[in-house]
């Protein structure tokens, strides 16, 4: 068949996506080795430019602090699903990882003796839960912005090579005696259509998320699980992947994010009686408890009829009591998000929000050093993943505000020098015969297809399947017929076929394949949210509303397997959480 | 030129805003300007006519164009809400993002136009090459550079400081100045509105060391001395940079050696 012409390269180590996680592993990873980056995007279109409010880390610059706080708070605020080492390492490690970032040049806020300024921030608190602290280092209510431009700029001055618009579809493992080991990658160049092979020693994911599967998202478009998706695929397990987090202030309807911080700076939710219902729900931190437990109440305020609006279906974030000098300066990006697609002036008017979703907990799972795990303790050898496709877990079962910037920064770090020290004395491992096959079969068979069904029928009714069944409220009945749904649309999905024929930019393609990445993904929430019967974090279920630590604490661990006759299944397996100092408790804010 | 229609918005609007109780659809012709090389050489316009919410993004109409009415229209998209820089396009005549373009503050009741931004090679429909534009950035040493020790802790910036280069810090290298600007047209050499602005933002930051090697790139034939301030660039900025008055700024600097 094949017209396509495929390329071969060979590179010490290659990092897959060039946002914050992988920007920061490319650092380190060009400094030790003969590296490329492969992008679906320009990397300064990454979604970490979206991130907005802060990055932790104890500075103790305004008031007194210290990383055991931090990490308690973060172990706490993943409702004792997170491994304990790792938390640990995220918090002292952050330190370092914010002062990194401002030497190689981030313009943080500061305070009037210089110093980087440090806000308030949802789930932080000063010895183990007493009150808000100032934890958040940030660059105006756009750090994320920050942090990306700052690692571009960094990488350009460390001459990465990246390779834009390069597609990532496949890992190549080579299996020996049931051991996994890495071969390489396989990319579409979407640019010309043509299929890549990059052999290397090393491989990094930090591709991102996956919110797309939902419809109100603060995610960007192009979040579609390519990474845990290709990795799923090929054997490797997705850990804890019925964790999502639903941000509880989006902007209604539309789900674009409004940073946490802006109640860091004194934003208050009311609902249509103009309550500070927060108040009932987390006595101490109120309107800054954890994002599931706002996001929960948000929704407890709608449902019980206390919601705004002709329809009630959303509630107020209210910043018209603070300075608009304090707006311009601390929140100026998302003021202007209000005016321009709300028309709403949020100096004068409350702002309608809703939750949104906002960040996958879950991801694939690696151990601290950043290697992917094949089981619950073998590493791939030559494999790495960072960010928030990875899954260390830093996180557990709620990620708190301002450690998702930290997280891509300590792991995406941690993950570029492994990978790099490992390249510079490993061999590379021999490619699999014909290593481009699955992708040009897949994108020859989505090319010529022509079945009846469309990509954005199949991706709409995914979308509004999960945010009816799979949301911030779920029972077994949602599940259930959620896991249903996603099997039916899976084979919908079998009957698609694409109206773009060409090679050159062929994005009616791309979307094709991510909505691929985005059913094999969504199914993997459902399926493990299904088995998880009890209420943990960002995973609520109704009809087990307590946290059970007695059968489920412990990881969910989510494998593709298939049978002698080609059918698919998921096999669920769990793993131990890692706890060293903190016994669980009951989580309260 | 071609027509194509779609009746009725019944499967539903590419975002959640439409949804609402209260959505009234108008009647808009969205006039497109499509080049695909594998099929001619030839540029041509199309017009797509939809049932669309005003309070839509023109890039939600560009999704429902590409998602109902034709597959192939191409553009860069991510974000969706500005942030990302992918969707730079010139709209009625003007460069602005598609996803911060509000239909109804567009004038929808005539056709709108929608084409790729000028100046930079178009590769098929919406889509131009990026890497003119992103040379041109690198070239002005987009990085801090700094000597000596590092200090153990951060190194110390007064607010006043840090305030003096805040506005060029919220460049998303979306090409909106750039593309924009009349000298940059006709010589893609000038390094234009946006790398001018990444120098800027380094060379008024108050720990950089790096400024008298960036001013004398800038002072090249193609740098700031081609900018004609027409100010197209400050009008086309999707994040409000004064971008003509960076570039004075650096002038400026040239010509007192102080920044």
């Amino acid at each position: 068949m094949s017209n396509h012409n495929v390329k071969i390269h060979k590179y010490d180590t290659v990092i897959v996506g060039a946002g914050g996680a992988g920007m920061r592993a490319a650092i380190e990873a060009t400094k030790r080795s003969r590296t490329a980056v492969l992008t679906k995007l320009y990397p300064t279109r990454s979604h970490t430019g979206a991130a907005q409010g802060g990055m932790a880390a104890a500075l103790a610059n305004v008031e007194e602090d210290n990383w055991e706080w931090h990490t308690f708070d973060t172990i706490k605020g993943g409702d004792y699903l997170v491994d304990q080492d790792a938390a640990e390492i995220l918090a002292k490690e952050a330190i370092d990882s914010v002062l990194d970032l401002e030497k190689m040049g981030l313009p943080f806020n500061r305070t009037p003796q210089g110093k980087i300024d440090q806000r308030r921030f949802g789930g932080h608190s000063r010895n183990h839960g007493e009150a808000p602290v100032r934890r958040s280092c940030y660059a105006a209510d756009r750090t994320g912005h920050m942090i990306l431009q700052t690692l571009y700029q960094n990488c350009v001055k460390e001459g990465v090579e990246f390779f834009n618009e390069f597609y990532v579809l496949d890992l190549l493992l080579n299996e020996d005696e049931g051991v996994k080991k890495t071969a390489g990658v396989v990319a579409y160049e979407l640019a010309t259509g043509d299929v890549h092979v990059f052999q290397a020693k090393a491989v990094v994911f930090a591709s991102g998320g996956n919110g797309k599967f939902f419809k109100v998202t603060s995610n960007a478009h192009t979040l579609t699980g390519d990474g845990q998706a290709a990795a799923f695929r090929r054997g490797l397990p997705l850990e804890d992947m019925e964790f999502f987090q639903f941000h509880p202030t989006g902007i209604w309807k539309m789900g674009i994010l409004l940073t946490e911080g802006a109640r860091g700076e004194g934003g208050i939710l009311r609902n249509k009686d103009g309550e500070r219902f927060m108040e009932k729900y987390a006595p101490v931190m109120k309107d800054l408890a954890s994002r599931d437990v706002v996001s929960r109440a948000i929704y407890t305020e709608i449902r019980e009829g206390r919601g705004c609006g002709p329809e009630g279906d959303h509630v107020y974030l209210d910043l018209t009591h603070l300075p608009p000098e304090q707006l311009d300066a601390k929140l100026p990006d998302i003021t202007e998000f209000a005016r321009t697609y709300l028309g709403i002036e949020p100096y004068t008017d409350p702002v309608p929000i809703q939750p949104t979703a906002h960040y996958a907990m879950g991801g694939i799972p690696t151990n601290v050093q950043g290697e992917v795990l094949q089981d619950n303790t073998t590493p791939v050898p030559g494999l790495y993943a960072a960010g928030e496709v990875a899954c260390v877990s830093v996180h557990g079962a709620n990620r708190l505000g301002t450690n998702s910037l930290l997280d891509i920064n300590v792991f995406g770090r941690r993950a570029g020098i492994a990978a790099a020290e490992y390249a510079a004395t490993a061999d590379y491992v021999e490619l699999p015969e014909d290593p481009a096959r699955f992708v040009l079969d897949e994108i020859e068979n989505l090319r010529d297809a022509t079945g009846n069904e469309r990509v954005v029928e199949i991706r709409k009714a995914l979308q509004e399947c999960m945010d009816k069944n799979v949301m911030v409220f779920r029972t077994e009945q949602t599940l259930k017929e959620a896991v249903e749904e996603i099997g039916a649309l899976r084979k919908r999905y079998r009957d698609i076929s694409v109206q773009d024929k060409g090679k050159r930019f062929n994005t009616d393609l791309l979307e094709a394949i991510e909505l691929g990445n985005l059913l094999d993904l969504a199914e993997v929430t459902a399926v493990s949210a299904l088995a998880r019967k009890e209420s943990r974090g960002g995973h609520y279920r109704e009809d087990y509303p307590n946290r059970d630590d007695v059968n489920f604490m412990r990881h969910t661990m989510a494998y593709r397997e298939v049978g002698d006759d080609g059918t698919e299944s998921i096999r669920l397996d769990y793993k131990p959480v890692v706890q060293t100092r903190y016994q669980p408790m009951e989580r309260k804010y | 030129m071609s027509t194509a229609t779609l009746e009725k918005n019944d499967s539903g609007s590419p975002s959640g805003a439409a949804d609402s109780g209260a959505a009234h659809l108008i009647t808009v012709t969205f006039r497109i300007r499509r080049f695909n090389p594998e099929v001619s050489d030839e540029a041509r316009w199309q017009d797509f006519t939809l049932e669309i919410d005003p309070k839509e993004r023109v890039l939600d109409a560009l999704h429902q164009i590409k998602w109902e009415l034709d597959g192939t229209l191409t553009f860069r998209r991510s974000c969706a809400h500005g942030i990302c820089g992918s969707d730079a396009m010139r709209i009625n005549g003007r460069n602005r993002l598609a996803c911060k373009t509000l239909i109804k503050d567009i004038g929808p009741e005539k056709p709108i136009t929608v084409e790729p931004i000028k100046g930079l090679t178009v590769l098929k429909d919406l889509v131009v090459d990026m890497e003119p534009f992103f040379q041109a950035y690198r070239d002005v040493m987009p990085f801090l550079v700094t000597t000596g020790n590092e200090p153990t802790r951060e190194r110390l910036q007064s607010p006043e400081d840090r305030e003096r280069f805040d506005d060029t810090t919220k460049c998303i290298l979306c090409a909106a100045c750039t593309s924009s600007c009349p000298v940059f047209w006709n010589d893609g050499q000038y390094f234009g509105p946006a790398a001018i602005v990444n120098a800027h933002r380094f060379i008024f930051d108050s720990r950089d060391e790096a400024g008298e090697q960036r001013l004398e790139i800038l002072n090249d034939k193609d740098g700031v001395w081609r900018c004609r301030t027409t100010f197209n660039c400050t009008d086309a900025c999707p994040r409000g940079i004064e971008v003509t008055k960076a570039i004075q700024e650096v002038k400026r600097a040239l010509i007192t050696r102080r920044f």
